[in-house]
């Protein structure tokens, strides 16, 4: 009587694994061209069109046939409304990855401010966290989601490093051309919000742990 | 909301078999309760001892306490058939009585000792009005209620089971014999109820509970295994053995 369910559920989670961990490899490899100054790579990741979109509609649709056909109650419900969630985060980390890589495929890696190792240790933090805030939902694990949640104001925390030391780069620059920084500060954006979604994730696990809305 | 019926340390045994295991439950006014669990775990049993039904049983025995209004239930000099007007029934297959759709309704009260002519007809007609069928009959009150489709026959038979003035309205399986219209419209039709009365159903089909109830019980073997708002049921219920049965892993 489960067979179909079980079937769908577990097709649901299947292409949830392969979508979160496509943006992760993304994310991977758009600061791994970052510190190897691999242009190529970067743009490699832009233009390599992986339809983040249609894999997340495809999730959903999944969810919401599930919901009309098998009509999940308790925890298979609470596992289709955490996933209908999540999916938008999950999505808008692949987008703001696809980003970042944009701005990396023009970045001037001439440039050699304090800033860039910044950056270079916040994206290890924000792919950590998006790495665990994924694994919390695959798993079930509640204590890793917290962490995830937890972590977040080490992320935030770089964030605010990164702004001042551009302000201070930028007083006591002669160059008028700001295009730099902004670049720089662009991306430390991203992974700020990269950040945020990971949270939202890891508060999705705990939602579909606990059935409590947080 | 108050407790309108309470058990407490109830137990059922029919000869050997004991049925019922220790159930402490309070059913609240105006509230839908539902009670679910698969087929011989005690559900219906259960029910049928809030108007004292199992009376007509042999060999039941029963012990522990149900109070309906301050009034003990088991194994006590109750008026029964008072009580039965004061908790109504309706069943899993509509049974009319084989008499025209106004003798029907109007079979209680005259039993009650309502004899005049113009308050039965009033009776009759406010109860096919409550019951949500009154506009479908009102040309025909005195041919059959055998002629009555299924659906229609159960609102007859809720209709009737109103024209006494019940507080409490017990339904067992009251849709399972109906096509999907006839169950909304009586699904509809208990929760319209519910403003005036107290509700206690019994059903197999899970769906109907997550839209009808307020409260849902789950009864497993003989034993009330979990009770709770019916939300918390189907999204979060604290016993395996109900999260499995809600979820179809059963068996």
């Amino acid at each position: 009587m489960r067979f179909v369910l079980d079937e769908l559920l577990q097709k649901i989670s299947e292409l949830l694994i392969l979508m979160a961990s496509s943006c992760e490899q993304n994310l991977n490899n758009a600061f791994e061209a970052f510190r190897t100054h691999d242009k190529e790579k970067a743009l490699a990741i832009y233009k390599n069109d992986y339809d983040l979109s249609s894999k997340a509609r495809e999730i959903e649709s999944l969810c919401i046939k599930t919901i009309l056909r098998q009509q999940p109650v308790a925890k298979d419900m609470l596992i289709i409304s955490a996933t209908l969630k999540l999916v938008r985060d999950v999505e808008r980390i692949g987008t703001q990855a696809i980003s970042i890589a944009e701005l990396i495929s023009s970045f001037n890696f001439s440039y050699r401010g304090d800033e860039i190792l910044l950056i270079e240790k916040m994206s290890e933090e924000a792919i950590e966290m998006v790495k665990n805030s994924v694994d919390s939902f695959i798993t079930k694990n509640e204590d890793q989601a917290r962490a995830v949640i937890k972590h977040d104001s080490v992320v935030d925390k770089y964030f605010n490093l990164i702004k001042l030391a551009l302000i201070r780069e930028i007083r006591k620059s002669e160059d008028t051309d700001g295009s730099l920084p902004l670049d720089v500060l662009m991306i430390a954006k991203y992974l700020e919000r990269i950040g945020d979604h990971s949270c939202n994730v890891a508060k999705c696990t705990l939602y579909m742990i606990s059935g409590e809305l947080s | 909301m108050n407790s309108l019926i309470s058990v407490r340390n109830f137990n059922l045994y029919y000869g050997d078999n004991h049925a019922l295991h220790n159930i402490n439950m309070d059913i609240m006014e105006h509230e839908i309760t539902a009670l679910i669990g698969p087929s011989g775990c005690g559900k219906s049993t259960f029910l049928r001892c809030l108007n004292r039904m199992n009376d007509l049983i042999e060999n039941v025995r029963l012990d522990g306490s149900i109070v309906y209004k301050g009034q003990e239930l088991v194994n006590s000099k109750v008026n029964v058939s008072a009580l039965r007007k004061s908790v109504g029934m309706v069943f899993q297959k509509p049974n009319p009585f084989a008499m025209s759709i106004y003798d029907n309704i109007a079979y209680g009260p005259r039993i009650h000792g309502v004899k005049n002519r113009s308050a039965l007809d009033e009776i009759v007609e406010s109860s096919l009005k409550k019951a949500a069928i009154f506009d479908e009959v009102k040309d025909r009150l005195k041919s059959s209620a055998l002629g009555l489709s299924g659906g229609q026959q159960q609102r007859l038979c809720i209709a009737r089971a109103l024209a006494v003035e019940p507080e409490v309205l017990l339904m067992d399986e009251p849709t399972s014999a109906l096509d999907p219209i006839s169950t909304g419209k009586i699904e509809e039709l208990t929760c319209e109820l519910k403003k005036k009365y107290s509700i206690v159903i019994v059903t197999h089909n899970m769906q109907q509970a997550l839209r009808i109830s307020d409260k849902t019980a789950f009864f497993l073997l003989g034993d009330l295994v979990e009770m709770d708002s019916t939300d918390n049921i189907f999204t979060k219920p604290k016993d395996k053995r109900c999260e499995d049965y809600v979820t179809g892993r059963f068996g």
